[in-house]
């Protein structure tokens, strides 16, 4: 049919709103295949709704996408055949247990009897749910929920798998656990689309990020492209007196200042000959300084300085 | 295998997926149940004996009634059931799960009908308990084999009317709260109906409605069967007639609002 192999996901200004308001204003996607694409935003920043559509849970507004190389309009039953996805909350049924929702996966499948029952017993074990095969979901923790739900997207042998904010709620281990497995799935040549809040995670996991904002995407690279997109890092300086703010920052060229926490910041590559330049002003000018911090650039600057928010952690 | 055996195994995989949920809460089975029996002791045991009296029959009093009531008790029991599919269909819809089956590449209508099976294998169970109490405290239906054989028949055909009804109505609630609401104008059908007292007792514009709506041949056809009297044609005709467009009515609006989201 179509003949874009190479990439697993591709949106070409891809558009969605809801009356007047406009969620997604045009966005262009590609994620080549056996990668981790990791789109991140706050809250409300189109994310969700970039998934649902990719997914073909709700129809685009306006632009194509493709999901392995098929049309997501055009062609959703060929894409969902392609997919796995695991939703922002956890898609199970509360009233069967664990095993059972993965067997319920297994023949919405059409796997056969066996096939079924041998993947479940296999992808409980993989996650550790063995014990808890018996339960009711509703008994899971947050991080068991969450392995769980991915089993059951795994139910299909998906070659492209949506995750929706994969790790939201859990704590740090319920958190690596998940990478682990993320990072597992990509080494058999699994395509990743990821959504996420957390910058470590997009750092720690992705190929490619897009960072989104207000529907629109605001940078887009590797993880190292993105932090040289801030230009450097600084050294915060927070100084002993007062009367010193003016001529400290007069003496080091620095880009900002705080009169209330007597802080001074000072541009910095973080590199010994840059700090030494600095404290050498600071001996040349006697200045007191109680504090002295090198902080060198990481996604969290990217982020703050493309959309301008606070990070949510 | 072909679209069509697709379908029919997603649809056997969704009913299986509803009788481990009646399985694991029987309770909600056994409420369903249990309002239509209180329903018919409250009304054989308190107001039988006056009722009864007035049917103008040989004999009168609380067998005479228990006689005339029970085809009515019976269908009030449908209408009870269905009370508990719209609530399921809108609880099932608040559940993660749905969305998961939405971007899955199965029957979708599958999901619908699976409630719908699974509804109908309550109706059976509800309208059987029901009779076996009836039975308990002496009604003695005078059913032949091949009338019994019909009943069952319009029993399902009534059942797959008003479920799919409810079924649109659980879609069409924006909360559950809203869904266990909507379809209680049913239980009250029968009462305005030929259930519990001959419409041609009824002032002239209650009769006028109890005589166009469905449950009056709803009614009429189970009384004729389950009395062993041969049923109208026209009770019968107008039984199927307003099942199937019930069941239409609730399969399109369902469907679209399956779809929608």
């Amino acid at each position: 049919m179509n003949t874009r192999k190479p990439l697993a996901i591709e949106a070409l200004n891809l558009t969605k709103s809801y009356g007047e308001n406009k969620v997604l204003d045009g966005i262009d996607i590609t994620v080549p295949e056996g990668s981790i694409f990791s789109l991140l935003g706050p809250n409300g920043a189109g994310k969700t709704t970039t998934v649902n559509i990719l997914t073909t849970l709700i129809p685009s507004g306006s632009g194509d996408a493709f999901v392995g190389g098929r049309h997501i309009d055009k062609e959703a039953d060929e894409v969902r055949k392609l997919i796995g996805v695991t939703g922002q909350f956890a898609a199970v049924d509360t009233l069967l247990t664990g095993r059972e929702n993965l067997q319920l996966m297994g023949r919405l499948h059409h796997l056969g009897k066996a096939e079924t029952r041998r993947r479940a017993e296999e992808l409980l074990e993989r996650f550790d749910l063995m014990e808890a095969a018996k339960r009711a979901p509703s008994t899971y923790s947050g991080g068991m929920k969450r392995r769980l739900d991915i089993a059951m997207c795994l139910m299909g042998d998906p070659k492209i798998i949506f995750l929706d904010e994969p790790t939201t709620g859990l704590d740090p281990a319920g958190r690596r656990t998940v990478w682990s497995i993320i990072r597992r799935l990509v080494k058999g040549g699994t395509t990743i689309f990821l959504t996420t809040q957390y910058l470590e995670e997009a750092d720690e996991l992705a190929d490619k990020i897009a960072v989104l904002d207000g529907g629109k995407i605001v940078a887009e690279g590797t993880p190292e492209q993105l932090k040289r997109l801030v230009p450097g890092g600084h050294v915060t300086l927070r100084l002993h007196r007062a009367d010193q703010l003016d001529r400290t920052v007069g003496a080091l060229e620095a880009t900002g200042s705080d009169p209330d926490q007597l802080t001074v910041q000072v541009p910095s590559d973080g590199s010994v000959h840059s700090l030494r330049k600095i404290l050498d002003a600071l001996d040349r000018e006697e200045i007191e300084v109680d504090e002295f911090t090198v902080h060198t650039p990481d996604l969290d600057d990217v982020f703050l300085s493309l959309t301008g928010q606070t990070t949510a952690d | 295998m072909s679209t069509l055996a697709y379908s029919l195994s997603d649809t056997g995989t969704m009913l299986r997926r509803q009788i481990k949920h009646m399985q694991r809460y029987p309770s909600l089975t056994i409420m369903l149940v249990g309002m239509p029996v209180v329903l018919l002791l409250l009304f054989v045991y308190v107001f039988g004996g006056t009722l009864g009296n007035g049917l103008g029959g040989v004999t009168g009093g609380r067998d005479a009634y228990l006689f005339y009531v029970t085809p009515g008790i019976l269908i009030s029991s449908i209408a009870a059931v269905v009370q508990g599919t719209a609530i399921g269909v809108a609880m099932d819809m608040t559940q993660g799960i749905i969305d998961r089956f939405r971007t899955m590449s199965i029957a979708r209508v599958s999901v619908l009908t699976g409630h719908v099976l699974g509804a109908m294998i309550q109706v059976f169970i509800c309208v059987a308990a029901v009779l076996g109490v009836a039975m308990a405290i002496g009604y003695r239906p005078e059913a032949s084999a091949l009338d019994w054989l019909a009943l069952v028949g319009v029993i399902a055909l009534i059942g797959f009317g008003l479920i799919w009804l409810t079924v649109a109505l659980g879609m069409a609630a924006d909360s559950v709260e809203t869904a266990s609401n909507t379809p209680m104008f049913l239980i009250l059908l029968p009462f305005l109906g030929s259930g519990f007292v001959p419409t041609d007792s009824m002032p002239t514009v209650v009769r006028y409605f109890a005589e166009y709506q469905p449950f009056t041949p709803f009614i009429e056809v189970t009384r004729s069967l389950l009395s062993g009297t041969a049923v109208e044609g026209k009770e019968l005709a107008l039984t199927v007639a307003w099942s199937l467009a019930l069941a239409l009515l609730g399969y399109v609006i369902a469907k679209k609002k399956f779809n929608k989201r």
